[in-house]
């Protein structure tokens, strides 16, 4: 059943005709989010008993960073997927993956560091969360940097797909670094199983902020996977008769 | 299957000796850049003592990122690697065996003039021992790492920077984990926990690298 669901996702018609359906409903729910947590975070939560309202910025900057993992795990996943059964649309979803991976990356650390001015009086520290993400924007840079050197394209999303599984070893050193360097980034307040060192009225936006980065992801990488496949499928016949009945 | 290893390993150790001048350059190398840093920060004795451990480890990185390309490129180009991968050996354990005479070649240099070069930079006796144990743990992990990167690019006309950007992030924990250790020796401190990470590392990638390089390599010939 699943199986056969990713055989038909594999298809390129299928895969073109199933993501121009879902793109209305991921754009109307993603808008939706993002009004609800914008609200709610600058608006209905509270703000901080010792950051004052510049706190808010976790609405942008910590979204962005739980971004920057879960996009490299669906680029690794997507690699297997790639791998294993040579799909092209995985191929497709790694490498445009790659590139907004990055730009989340980016913002969170960019946000981190407008963030870090106020609150620790430094825009950059050498601590090990920060460092790890900056090595995680290198990663991205490496993939895509390596995907755009490889001429025949179907070879580059292999390579890619290699790279990207070895760069997973890196992730849990990204997670697991609070720990083994307790430095002057503050612990997780939210991941903590048994009782969030969180308010929930602050708490609540910024877990509609995730979903609705998440869906954003989805939004995107859609979009451009879909621009991706009709170029590199642009001699083929399903191409040709969309076009041709959209063009009568 | 451990005949081939071998004779894959002694090939690549004779291979590198019959071109002296070569085996010399990537250990030149080290032995400069190392030789730069005072001459940019000065000589002053603490500075140099307490920045010793980083600028050894980040010298044996560069040095290994310089010769990293010899462990395929040369076999790439008269069409040997294409004969070990249509040979009826598994091709990841004939990578090993040029993971580690590559090691042999170019990490074992590094790892006898590393302690030398810390004395000359004023680390202390601890320091220099531990320095010694994290570059004879540390080193190979670079040569197999590394193999991944060059089996990656391999096929490329410029790779040389590519292979840079890639394999330099994956470099990093080695680097943290070994600085860590001679720091905590030259402070005094007991290196275990270091030291265990290191050797986590070691047998993690001499383990599970081979097999990413010959997947790369696949695509890279194909």
């Amino acid at each position: 059943m699943i199986m056969r669901f990713i055989y038909q996702l594999g298809s390129p018609p299928y895969f073109y005709a199933l993501s121009g359906r879902l793109l209305p409903w991921l754009s109307g729910l993603c808008f939706i989010l993002f009004a609800a947590g914008l609200y709610g975070g600058l608006v209905l939560a509270p703000a901080d008993y010792q950051q004052g309202d510049s706190f808010r910025i976790i609405y942008i900057h910590v979204p962005a960073a739980w971004m920057s993992l879960f996009v490299y795990m669906i680029m690794a996943f997507s690699g297997a997927m790639a791998l294993i059964w040579r799909i092209k649309i995985a191929e497709i979803i790694l490498i445009n993956s790659a590139h907004i991976g990055a730009v989340f990356t980016f913002l969170a650390l960019v946000t981190g560091s407008i963030w870090g001015k106020p609150m620790w009086g430094t825009w950059w520290v050498w601590d090990a969360r920060l460092t790890s993400e900056l090595l995680l924007l290198f990663l991205y840079l490496g993939i895509i940097a390596l995907y755009s050197a490889i001429d025949d394209k179907r070879k580059a999303a292999r390579a890619v797909a290699i790279l990207a599984l070895v760069g997973v070893v890196n992730i849990p050193i990204i997670h697991y670094s609070v720990e083994w360097w307790s430095t002057l980034h503050q612990g997780p307040t939210v991941t903590k199983f048994d009782k969030p060192s969180i308010d929930t009225r602050m708490l609540i936006p910024l877990l509609l902020m995730a979903f609705a980065y998440k869906f954003l992801y989805a939004i995107v990488v859609l979009l451009r996977a879909r621009n991706d496949l009709l170029w590199r499928e642009r001699r083929s016949q399903w191409v040709a008769t969309l076009f041709s009945k959209e063009g009568a | 299957m451990l005949q081939a290893f071998l004779i894959i390993l002694q090939r690549d150790l004779i291979l590198a000796i019959r071109h002296r001048a070569e085996l010399m350059n990537p250990m030149l190398f080290f032995v400069l850049v190392v030789v730069l840093f005072p001459l940019g920060i000065g000589a002053e004795a603490t500075i140099l003592e307490r920045i010793a451990p980083g600028i050894i480890w980040i010298a044996a990185l560069l040095s290994a990122l310089l010769s990293l390309d010899r462990i395929f490129r040369t076999d790439m180009e008269d069409g040997s690697l294409e004969q070990m991968l249509i040979s009826a050996q598994p091709m990841s354990l004939l990578i090993l065996a040029k993971i580690i005479a590559h090691w042999i070649i170019t990490g074992l240099p590094v790892v006898l003039v590393g302690p030398l070069l810390a004395l000359f930079l004023g680390l202390s006796a601890e320091g220099i021992e531990t320095l010694f144990f994290t570059l004879l743990l540390g080193t190979p992990v670079l040569s197999a790492i590394g193999s991944v990167g060059v089996a990656l690019t391999v096929g490329l006309r410029r790779g040389g920077v590519v292979l840079s950007l890639l394999v330099l992030p994956l470099y990093v924990p080695v680097l943290i984990f070994a600085s860590q250790a001679v720091d905590a020796a030259a402070a005094g401190f007991p290196t275990a926990a270091p030291i265990a990470m290191l050797s986590a590392l070691l047998l993690l990638s001499l383990s599970l690298t081979p097999w990413a390089a010959s997947a790369a390599l696949k695509m890279s010939v194909s």
